[in-house]
């Protein structure tokens, strides 16, 4: 434990451990300080000055972000010298942006708008130093990057450097030309970028949004010969109502079901129900994989098996380590096996003709607008996805339709593809897509349920970047005696920071891992680059335990007894990586360029 | 209040002593706490423009822990008019070479660099060779002291301590916080301890001479000598050794060309001395001292000087904080507009203050420094902003 120091704030005495800034003892008694750059997951820049506080004895403002507390001294936070350099700041920031607020797609959600509107700067005070001619780069289907809205805070490039080891931005040039630029400036889908949205979601201005494809829906809806069929991700439920004025980490998927119908989707369904089914793929492939590796000693087969339902890892996996692909599960994310199954058999089911049918996903997540134009993502015969839309987009069409949300009735998801278990809602979050493999597998193999206190694998749970666990498999029934006695090794990695660490040593061969969950995101999906902004590691938390609370609400917690994935199998792809499956829910990948 | 008659002085391009590396040998015979005690005594203050008391730096290094530390020669000299360094670097350079491997010596440090200005990489074969001696010699007096040659990423940043180390590592030239220093978490997370070329050269020259001596030039307050990168409409352009402690009347004397309007003192980054304080002012006093120094008769106009020098902020800001990237654009094109008449008289009061805001809230010496010469021009020749 480090040392106590004390020092004075606005005259109240408070004491922190020696190293705490500034900003981190303000906060500690409730004294608000404005921040831009100052970004909880990232490292300090300290480069937007807008954090400013008085020191007594110095005549230089400091920057409270990066500035330690100094020891026995008076801080102010709030005098006119403070206060007339920050509305300078906020005024010089004006000065170069591009102020089109009523046209911005961050309009009522900026922290320049904020900041513009709290120190009440006078938009005229000085020059417009805007650069001319700054085109908004619209070239990737993820993301959309306008640089004259960028404040050069530079935490996307923080984000994309620190958390996601990608590099695909960077600070470029100096003095009055100094920008955010991509690799050699290439437009954005020429770049090596995950399309995770990771640094959309850190951006403070409109400069890094997600590519929005939204009106395309309403056209969709709009039209009477097609048949617009919804499917929410599991982190959208518990993310959502911050968009609608709830509180952090409410869950609200009944009332959001209720909006899908009353906006005019003709069948709303659940992502969940193609995650359960991503669990009976990906277990059984993995246990085959097993299979192949210690009893036939195939050596072309690859472990440990690493999961594939999050489109900014497949991407990072593609670009960094193209020649490791065999490591991937071949099973597509649940929401490409929806968008398959959702003009196969849903159509068939349903008997409608699969060209009418318009299938829209609601993610938290940029990059699965990517996913969904992949080419190989036409299984059906159709493109599989039609349109991946952001939970933030979602809440904009939920506003536009009128709808008074929070007075709208609970109901249910349709059927078919609307059914889903636990195991499936925690797909939401890290680790979930492990623990749920684990209840199904454990089962299939044994059996019997997990050995775990109401099911809750608590071990691969949690917040840090990478989590492992072994599991002991006993009593196995006679099929599956191979394995009885083994150990089996799992670990979950979340950023891909984290997945880098992971990779590199699959790559030196020293992983001892059988099974591996990646995502993307830090903290999975409820953290997703598509997520409501801000997200930060109190409200991660905050939505993570929505994740687990759902579940434990859900009557069925294991993938397998589902239903509707009985049903289906049943009626449609008779039986895991059976010829239906491997057609329709499986998929290959691409090597990719480093650079 | 000193008021030296201006001396020209000869202590740092005087000859080698006559055995390579001797004042480094009898040097590291005393104490290195006593070699530190001396550099304090003496009274020496960076030559990069800063000034922090070197002795006082060397003996924070000395203090740091760790078995891996450095000492970097700042030979970025990246400004516009400055060329003492080179000339250092050209003439003696076994002067610079000296005084780090004093410093190591008196810290305990055990790799040295030369972080060179991209424009002097014609210096490398010559330096290189003087640093083949310097190995052989430093082997002989068992000192474990290397030093290599950086070539610099040629910005003006760069020379920025923080940014120098940055650069050094292979990211953008961008200035760190600071807090931590350089001194505790420098080059690669170790103490490292940057001196200017001058700063290194003089430390040398007191090792020889003794501290006593170097005080008895220059002021009470001022001590030494100290070189001078005289640019301008000066006759006498170059660099000149002068006491510090000078009167700028006594300056303008030796070195104008009898027709000097207005003296730039530090560099851009310094201060415009008005021919009204010619006599009251004093170098080294209330001005930095790094830098050059630039004498400006009456036929300039002193809005072109303030237009170059703002032109130099906006490009060689590294873009980094607000104050500085996007205030050293609203300074230029303020006093444009001023100047076209598109903005009233008394924008000049709102440019005045902004620049005073970049100064308590930029991250690093370049953006604070900006008031300096934006206000001692602008208030001193107001009408030559307007008309
Ligand atoms: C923008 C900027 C440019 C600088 N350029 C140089 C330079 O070219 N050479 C130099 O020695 N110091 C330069 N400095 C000062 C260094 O940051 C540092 O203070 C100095 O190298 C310390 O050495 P000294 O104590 O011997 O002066 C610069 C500072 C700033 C803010
Ligand atoms: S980024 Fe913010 S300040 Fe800029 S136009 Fe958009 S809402 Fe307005
Ligand atoms: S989307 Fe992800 S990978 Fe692409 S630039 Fe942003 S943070 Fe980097
Ligand atoms: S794009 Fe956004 S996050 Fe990146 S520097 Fe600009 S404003 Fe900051
Ligand atoms: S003051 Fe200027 S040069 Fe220094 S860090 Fe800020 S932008 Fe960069
Ligand atoms: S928040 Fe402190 S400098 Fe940006």
């Amino acid at each position: 434990m480090s040392k106590l120091i004390s020092l004075k704030i606005d005259g109240q005495q408070v004491e922190v451990e020696e190293g705490t800034t500034i900003l981190e003892a303000a906060r500690k008694i409730n004294v608000n300080i404005p921040t831009l750059c100052h970004h909880e997951d990232l490292c300090v820049a300290g480069n937007c000055r807008v954090c400013v506080v008085e020191v007594n004895g110095r005549e230089r403002l400091e920057a409270s972000c990066c500035t330690p507390a100094p020891e026995g001294m008076e801080i102010w936070t709030n005098t006119a010298k403070v206060r007339n350099a920050r509305s300078e700041i906020v005024s010089l920031l004006v000065s170069e942006h591009n102020t089109q607020c009523t046209t911005c797609y961050r309009n009522t959600n900026c922290e320049l708008q904020d900041l513009a509107a709290e120190y009440n700067v006078d938009g005229n005070r000085y020059l417009s130093v805007l650069k001319p001619g700054l085109k908004v780069d619209t070239s990737s289907w993820s993301i959309e990057k306008d640089d004259s809205k960028c404040i050069r805070c530079q935490r996307c490039v923080r984000t994309c450097r620190e958390l996601q080891h990608v590099n695909a931005l960077t600070a470029a040039c100096k003095g009055q030309d100094m920008k955010i630029s991509t690799f050699l400036d290439l437009p954005f889908n020429e770049v090596v970028c995950t399309n995770c949205g990771q640094c959309v979601n850190r951006c403070p201005t409109g400069a890094l949004t997600e590519r929005r494809y939204f009106n395309q829906v309403w056209e969709a809806i709009g039209d009477p010969k097609k048949h617009v069929v919804m499917n929410t991700a599991p982190s959208v439920r518990v993310a959502l109502g911050e968009m609608l004025g709830y509180e952090i980490g409410t869950r609200v998927t009944g009332k959001m079901v209720t909006a899908m119908r009353k906006m005019g989707v003709d069948s709303v369904l659940d992502t969940d129900f193609t995650a359960d089914l991503t669990i009976i793929e990906e277990g059984n492939e993995l246990l085959q994989r097993l299979k192949k590796v210690l009893v036939e000693k195939d050596s072309s087969v690859k472990l440990p098996m690493i999961t594939s339902c999050s489109p900014g890892w497949v991407k990072f996996i593609e670009h960094m380590f193209p020649n490791h692909l065999g490591h991937l599960s071949t099973c597509k994310s649940p929401q490409q096996m929806f968008g398959t199954l959702s003009k196969t058999y849903y159509a068939e089911q349903k008997g409608i003709d699969p060209k009418d049918i318009v299938s829209i996903a609601i993610m938290p997540c940029a990059a699965k607008k990517y996913e969904a134009n992949r080419p190989e993502m036409s299984d059906s015969g159709y493109r599989d996805i039609d349109a991946g839309l952001t939970t933030r987009e979602f809440g904009l069409m939920i506003k536009q339709a009128g709808l008074d949300f929070k007075n709208l009735p609970d109901t249910e998801f349709d059927s078919i593809m609307g059914e889903s278990t636990g195991a499936a809602v925690i797909f939401g979050a890290t680790g979930g897509v492990m623990e749920a493999a684990l209840r199904t597998a454990y089962a299939v193999v044994t059996g019997r349920p997990v050995p775990f206190e109401n099911l809750n694998i608590t071990a691969v749970r949690g917040t840090d970047g990478i989590r492992e666990a072994s599991i002991k498999v006993e009593g196995c029934l006679p099929e599956w005696n191979f394995l009885e006695g083994a150990t089996l090794n799992v670990a979950v990695a979340h950023g891909l920071k984290n997945a880098r660490i992971i990779m590199d040593e699959i790559a030196a061969g020293t992983s001892k891992y059988h099974f591996i969950e990646v995502m993307a995101c830090p903290g999975g999906c409820i953290g997703g680059g598509g997520q409501p902004i801000p997200t930060n590691a109190e409200i991660r938390a905050k939505r993570t335990q929505a994740i687990y609370e759902e579940d434990m609400g859900k009557p069925i917690r294991m993938s397998h007894e589902n239903p509707e994935i009985v049903k289906i199998y049943e009626e449609y792809l008779q039986e895991p990586l059976g010829h239906k499956s491997h057609k329709l829910l499986h998929t290959h990948y691409t090597p990719r360029n480093r650079y | 209040m000193a008021n030296n008659k201006l001396r020209k002085v000869d202590i740092i391009f005087t000859p080698y002593s006559a055995a390579p590396y001797e004042i480094l040998r009898l040097t590291m015979q005393k104490e290195k706490n006593a070699v530190i005690d001396e550099i304090i005594e003496s009274g020496l203050r960076g030559r990069g423009g800063a000034g922090f008391p070197t002795g006082y730096k060397w003996r924070f290094m000395a203090n740091q822990p760790g078995d891996e530390k450095y000492v970097i020669c700042n030979a970025d000299e990246g400004e516009p008019g400055t060329f003492k360094d080179r000339k250092l670097l050209v003439e003696v350079p076994r002067k610079v070479i000296s005084g780090m491997a004093i410093a190591a010596y008196a810290t305990n440090s055990n790799k040295g660099f030369i972080y060179l200005r991209g424009e002097y990489n014609y210096l490398i074969p010559a330096l290189e060779k003087e640093l083949l001696i310097f190995h052989e010699y430093a082997e002989k007096f068992g000192l474990d002291f290397q030093i290599e040659i950086f070539s610099g990423a040629g910005a003006y940043v760069c020379g920025e301590e923080t940014a120098l180390i940055e650069s050094m590592e292979g990211k953008r030239g961008e200035p760190r916080n600071k807090p931590p220093f350089p001194i505790q978490e420098g080059f690669m997370g170790k103490p490292t301890l940057v001196n200017n070329v001058e700063t290194f050269a003089s430390a040398t020259m007191i090792c020889r001479v003794g501290a006593e001596t170097y005080k008895s030039y220059g002021t009470d307050d001022q001590h030494g000598s100290k070189l001078f990168s005289i640019s301008g409409d000066s006759p006498k352009e170059g660099v000149h050794e002068l006491e510090l402690g000078m009167k700028i009347s006594d300056f303008v004397e030796e070195f104008g060309d009898g027709d000097t309007k207005a003296v730039q003192i530090g560099g851009v980054a310094g201060f415009c001395i008005p021919r009204k304080n010619f006599e009251t002012a004093i170098i080294g006093e209330g001005n930095t001292t790094g830098g050059a120094t630039m004498i400006f008769n009456s036929t300039r106009s002193m809005y072109n000087v303030l237009h170059n020098y703002l032109e130099f902020f906006a490009e060689e800001s590294c873009g980094q904080c607000t104050p500085c990237r996007i205030g050293t654009q609203q300074l230029l094109k303020g006093i444009e507009a001023v100047k076209k008449g598109e903005k009233p008289e008394s924008y000049l009061n709102d440019l005045i203050k902004l620049s005073r805001t970049m100064k308590i809230t930029s991250k690093c010496g370049l953006g604070q420094s900006v008031t300096n010469s934006f206000v001692s021009i602008v208030e001193n020749f107001r009408e030559e902003m307007i008309y």
